[in-house]
């Protein structure tokens, strides 16, 4: 038995979206101003691709916000004019990015073979051929230098995310505030003050240990900023239902609140390592960097993603030069792994 | 089965009071510790630099700030015969990259902002977002190579270009015709290293622009530009120029990026297209490799100098977001 409603094959209006017509007029200006922008090019003095793209912005938004000018007048012309600026902008924000992940992964790639994940670099020079040695002693510095920072920087981090978020004493502001200021630090500045701090009077010695101490410094604000965002997430219903079972503020926290911004807190440590496992200037300073296996993050020198790279990069033969790319593109991966596991934890919901 | 006798334990009445318990003292006392450890490693950093920095801040007076030579010279037995540490020319490098950077992103980063938050298709939005959220956790590193091998010979030809058509501006002269290496591409890849962050920020505030006076707006019958020029930029404006003075702060203190692209030269140098400049962040990195102990000391209070300079630049900022949140509510 079927039945049937009025009005059952009227499909919703909608107004404020662009009709095929419209579409398909934009295209047909867009298609112009390729032309009349290549024909630019061709006879005048304008050459390349920088010439031909602002000839072609120009020329675009010359028609298309005459044709709004025409057809709706001066207000429709002026949005049309910011809509392709604002395109123009976000175009040019992600070119460099694009050309970034094209170079590295067009030049990295060549670099890669099995060995170069776990052999070292003591018996080759950055200026052999890219089939031996490895990084393997690297990637291992940098998972010691990461841990050990991160043995300092998570519960400090933390820890001053809670005192904004459930304790708010009389400090917020000002702590809000170094949180902020401590995020702006300059890496070479964290390496400088490990180095006249510890360094210089104590140890006399570079240690990866130093090169953690330094890189936790850089890495408590993403920690505390992001956890604090992730801890005010946390509907105030489940502390108060905790102290109205009769618990104690400490145990409120560290059996609801906690447990509850698991993933977020989770997300937090994950974009503190991303922000880390790059960071360069403070290992050349404090940590030094070897080109062997190094297990003891207490004594001598340790080889690093970044010191590799920098290393690399500096010896300036094509084949060092590779090396570099291919360091650059492990180091990338490394990071976007990182930062997709941060989403992914992120995009859960709170509270699960 | 037995029977067993229920037996009830009535408890005794509790006192009711407000005084936290131990564990909470010890609690509070926790985390109040760990929250005022940020103000401790400011503290520390700034006591250390300055210590280590002492001497040469009294050797050299004020002239650390103004002078621009860098010069020690020491004899057979490697000690110090005559020093001479100035700072002028780096600051005023590291000044000038950062701010010609901050006026290339802001406009730019401001335009993705507006298009990612008001004119991009839905589909579009999740992943470009992304993508810059993305690009800002970049290592440093990364963009100090991509822009020694790719931007360079790029930046080169556009300074080329600027000093053909605008050459007769005190800024854009050059009369070496070097191109490469100068403080013109280092603006370049810094205002690429900040942009993703002054868009984010951007974002936000322009996120939290009131509802209800955009949809009167619409109502009213405005078109998008209208309506962003009557709400969202009045509302935004301190939040963005904030987000700019943290892009400032970064772009300030970046040092790998800076030290692989630009010829770092003792000389205060103005003309922003020449192939010379001075950063402080890059210079301590380049002169650490061969330096005394002494001299050491001279790079331990240019990192204090440095370190005092973001502190500033971060504290205007902090001010700024904030005056933008008061308001915002």
């Amino acid at each position: 038995m079927t039945t049937t409603t009025p009005f059952q094959d009227i499909k919703p209006q909608r107004p404020w979206q662009a009709s095929t017509k419209d579409k398909s007029v934009t295209l047909g200006i867009f298609i112009l101003s390729v032309a009349l922008a290549y024909g630019v090019v061709l006879f005048t003095g304008l050459s390349g691709k920088l010439g031909m793209f602002s000839s072609f912005v120009f020329i675009f938004v010359f028609i298309n916000s005459g044709r709004s000018y025409l057809q709706f007048g001066s207000a429709m012309a002026k949005d049309s004019l910011v809509n392709i600026l604002v395109a123009v902008g976000t175009f040019l924000t992600i070119i460099p990015i694009a050309s970034i992940l094209f170079e590295v992964f067009s030049k990295g790639y060549k670099g890669l073979y099995p060995g170069l994940f776990y052999r070292d670099m003591s018996l080759n020079s950055p200026n052999d051929p890219a089939n031996v040695g490895g990084l393997g002693h690297a990637i291992l510095g940098t998972v010691l230098l990461v841990s050990i920072a991160l043995i300092f920087s998570v519960p400090i981090g933390i820890l001053t995310a809670l005192y904004l978020t459930e304790i708010r004493g009389k400090f917020s502001r000002p702590i809000r505030f170094l949180v902020q200021a401590m995020s702006g630090v300059p890496s070479i500045v964290a390496g400088l003050f490990i180095l006249s701090a510890i360094l210089y009077p104590i140890t006399k010695n570079n240690s990866s240990f130093l090169g953690s101490l330094a890189l936790a410094i850089l890495m408590i604000p993403t920690v505390a900023r992001t956890s604090e965002e992730v801890l005010n997430l946390i509907p105030n219903d489940l502390r108060e239902a905790g102290v109205a079972l009769g618990g104690t503020q400490w145990r409120t926290v560290a059996m609801i609140v906690v447990p509850a911004a698991k993933s977020g807190l989770l997300t937090a440590v994950i974009l503190g390592i991303a922000r880390i496992a790059g960071e360069t200037a403070p290992i050349l300073l404090v940590a030094g960097g070897g080109d062997r296996y190094n297990y003891n993050p207490f004594n001598g020198p340790m080889g690093s993603l970044p010191h590799f790279i920098w290393n690399s990069f500096r010896s300036g033969t094509p084949e060092s030069t590779a090396r570099a790319w291919t360091g650059l593109l492990v180091l990338l991966v490394i990071v976007f792994v990182l930062f997709a596991i941060a989403r992914f934890f992120g995009n859960r919901k709170v509270g699960k | 089965m037995s029977t067993t006798e229920a037996t009830y334990v009535i408890p005794e009445k509790r006192e009711v009071t407000t005084k936290p318990r131990f564990s909470d003292k010890v609690f509070r006392a926790v985390v109040t510790g760990g929250g005022l450890s940020s103000l401790v490693i400011l503290g520390l950093i700034f006591a250390f630099l300055l210590y280590q920095g002492l001497d040469i801040f009294k050797s050299q007076g004020i002239g650390f700030i103004t002078n621009s030579d860098w010069d020690i010279t020491y004899d057979e037995s490697g000690y110090v015969l005559s020093n001479k540490f100035g700072l002028a020319s780096m600051l005023i490098g590291t000044m000038l990259c950062a701010f010609i950077a901050v006026l290339i992103a802001v406009p730019i980063s401001v335009a993705s902002a507006l298009y990612l938050s008001f004119y991009a298709p839905e589909w579009l939005k999740k992943p470009m977002v992304t993508i810059i959220d993305l690009m800002a956790a970049f290592p440093s590193l990364l963009f100090g190579i991509w822009a020694y091998f790719i931007l360079m010979p790029s930046g080169a030809y556009w300074a080329k270009l600027l000093h053909h058509y605008f050459g007769f501006l005190p800024f854009f002269k050059n009369e070496l015709r070097i191109f490469s290496n100068s403080p013109f591409i280092v603006s370049l890849i810094l205002a690429i290293m900040i942009i993703p962050i002054i868009t984010s920020i951007s974002r936000e505030v322009f996120a939290q622009a009131p509802l209800d006076r955009i949809q009167a707006a619409y109502a009213l019958g405005a078109t998008r530009w209208a309506m962003i020029r009557a709400v969202v930029i009045p509302h935004g404006r301190n939040g963005v120029i904030g987000g700019a003075m943290l892009g400032l702060g970064r772009a300030m203190g970046e040092t790998v990026a800076v030290y692989t692209v630009l010829n770092i030269v003792f000389q205060i140098n103005w003309q922003i297209l020449f192939g010379a400049g001075g950063n402080v962040a890059s210079m301590i990195l380049l002169k650490f490799g061969e330096a005394s102990a002494y001299e050491t000391k001279a790079l331990m209070a240019a990192g204090l100098v440095l370190f005092v300079l973001t502190l500033i630049v971060n504290f205007l900022s902090d001010l700024l977001v904030r005056s933008f949140g008061a308001k915002g509510k």
